[in-house]
């Protein structure tokens, strides 16, 4: 006999696998990390009730602050360099006369499917300091340039900008691409033919046409750069790099839990960074509630 | 002669944007002797000036024999396919029960998927670990591959899908002659939403391939190690072996590359669909 499902059980049937893992590997890890955070830990089997400790030491931890200092600027340098790089790439890409479109699309993509591991090690080749590609390169078109210029010894925080433009532009201008669908063709024409300049139209019709995407690649770009890990840690050789230059939040969160082994700790910085980003997520909700 | 100024730009940058890719396929090929003798290849009497005899294939030999890459690979593969492939299937279950049924509790697990979409990995990393520690599923393909089973934003997205490409009516009318449920989402439900299928597949098989904390944290097995664990311990014990390092990364990316190249509009479609259609 075939076993059939009815109408009416169908929906527990098929709903129940996320239910099943939302609740073992989300919802139960989320409450003992309220737990956890309240603990000091050595490893995963030995722990102490410290209450709020963590958090009193957290807020006066210099370690904290220069890890959210440098998420802070890798964050800042994300929306406020990289996004708009994309929007340009996008706009130049814009046209459907330009011979190679999908290619050059293809190409300018591509780096976002590199692992960020992957990116980490070729940087690392790129910036060296004497023989790497970005060094020779520049010393070579402009000999004033200094072949030694430090970047993985002084310049960790620009090397790891300049990385990230290269994996994430690409993958920003393919959504603002699809946003700029939606930018009238008519309304752009109808513009130009009243006189309306390049600037003007780009500032009172694009903008406001790609608006809603552009909050939200806005907000990903924030959520991304709040995650940034395996870029510094494996570019600066499985550490923070010198003076902690190129220490993020996460990567303070991995080296407290898993190197230092306090579980504890490292969920009291696993709380501030979700109350962050819940702050992010309210203002981007609030901000496009206000343009509907 | 409008058009070439932003032509050249576009050109410019797709070079520069292309340059690291090159930058590492050479230094994957050159002996270390050679490594910084020459920016890309070494300088010699062959064709096009290069000295094409000393383009060597012995780091990825090296890495096949004496660093057991070729079962890396296998690791990456198998982890990627079959996290994918579950993925999918789980999240458009979750999603066609959201968006097509109405029962008790949909609401409330409807809520439950939102607020997962918001909790930052990061918070989950440290309580996961105690939890497959307590479970005894460190170190095994079990603590890989279930807690990656359900993503909250698959459920979204296949919830959304479901709801602006499978009619009501046709569910209706499929029940009516008599079709069972599961024959249903299989024959009828799936097919609708293949566009939204290909693409979140192809999403979860690049963010697993590349994924390296997960891992890092659940491990210790080497023998267990994708890619990117096995690359990244390489330039810890080799920081040296340049060559070695690059070819190491050569054959991590290689494979996400490829398989992009083949399916990327469905890829491009499936990214952008959650921003745009809002």
């Amino acid at each position: 006999m075939r076993c059939r499902l009815s109408p009416k059980t169908a929906p527990y049937v098929f709903i129940a696998p996320f239910i099943l893992v939302f609740c073992i590997f989300t919802a139960y890890p989320l409450i003992q990390s309220m737990f956890l955070s309240a603990t000091q830990t050595y490893g995963p089997k030995s722990s102490t009730f410290v209450g709020m400790a963590n958090f009193q030491y957290l807020l006066a931890d210099p370690f904290f602050w220069k890890a959210l200092k440098n998420t802070a600027i890798f964050a800042a340098a994300s929306v406020f360099i990289q996004l708009p790089c994309a929007l340009g790439l996008a706009l130049l890409l814009n046209r459907s006369d330009l011979k190679g479109r999908a290619f050059m699309r293809l190409v300018f993509f591509s780096p976002s499917l590199v692992g960020l591991v992957f990116v980490a090690i070729i940087f690392g080749l790129i910036f060296e300091k004497r023989t790497g590609l970005l060094n020779v390169t520049a010393h070579r078109l402009m000999p004033t340039f200094n072949i030694d210029f430090p970047w993985l010894q002084e310049y960790v925080m620009p090397a790891l900008i300049i990385a990230s433009l290269w994996m994430y532009v690409g993958f920003n201008m393919v959504y603002f691409l699809a946003a700029l669908q939606n930018v009238s063709k008519d309304l752009l024409e109808a513009a130009a033919v009243d006189g309306a300049g390049p600037w003007h139209r780009f500032w009172h019709i694009t903008v406001p046409a790609i608006r809603p995407v552009a909050t939200f690649v806005v907000l990903l770009s924030l959520i991304g750069s709040f995650q940034l890990f395996e870029l510094p840690y494996i570019l600066l050789g499985n550490s923070a790099g010198p003076e902690n230059q190129g220490l993020t939040v996460v990567m303070y969160l991995y080296q407290t839990g898993f190197e230092i082994g306090d579980l504890g700790y490292a969920s009291a910085i696993g709380w501030l960074i979700a109350i962050l980003l819940g702050v992010f997520a309210v203002t981007q909700r609030l901000l496009a509630k206000g343009e509907e | 002669m409008k058009k070439i100024l932003p032509y050249s730009v576009l050109l410019i940058l797709a070079l520069v944007t292309l340059v690291p890719f090159a930058y590492l396929l050479c230094a994957s090929v050159k002996t270390n002797d050679d490594f910084f003798s020459a920016l890309f290849l070494p300088a010699g009497d062959g064709l096009l000036g290069i000295a094409w005899d000393h383009i060597t294939v012995g780091h990825y030999a090296r890495l096949f024999t004496q660093m057991s890459f070729f079962r890396h690979i296998v690791n990456s593969f198998f982890f990627a396919s079959v996290i994918s492939v579950l993925a999918t299937l789980c999240c458009a279950m979750g999603g066609y029960a959201l968006a097509k049924f109405r029962f008790q509790g949909r609401a409330m697990v409807t809520n439950l998927v939102l607020i997962a979409l918001i909790i930052p990995g990061a918070l989950l990393l440290a309580p996961s670990y105690q939890l497959l520690f307590r479970l005894g599923l460190l170190d095994t393909l079990a603590g890989m591959i279930l807690p990656a089973l359900a993503p909250a934003f698959g459920v979204y997205l296949f919830r959304q899908a479901m709801i602006s490409s499978v009619p009501n009516e046709l569910l209706e009318a499929a029940r009516i002659d008599g079709c069972g449920e599961v024959h249903l989402f299989f024959s009828i439900v799936l097919p609708l939403v293949r566009p939204m299928l290909g693409a979140f597949l192809l999403i979860t098989f690049l963010g697993t391939w590349n994924n390296f904390i997960g891992p890092q944290i659940v491990l210790q097995t080497p023998e267990r190690f994708p890619l990117a664990v096995a690359v990244a311990q390489l330039r810890g014990v080799y920081s040296q072996d340049y060559g070695l390092i690059m070819a190491g990364t050569m054959i991590s990316i290689v494979p996400v590359l490829g398989l992009f190249l083949l399916l990327q509009k469905e890829f491009i479609a499936g990214l952008t669909s959650g921003a745009v259609k809002g």
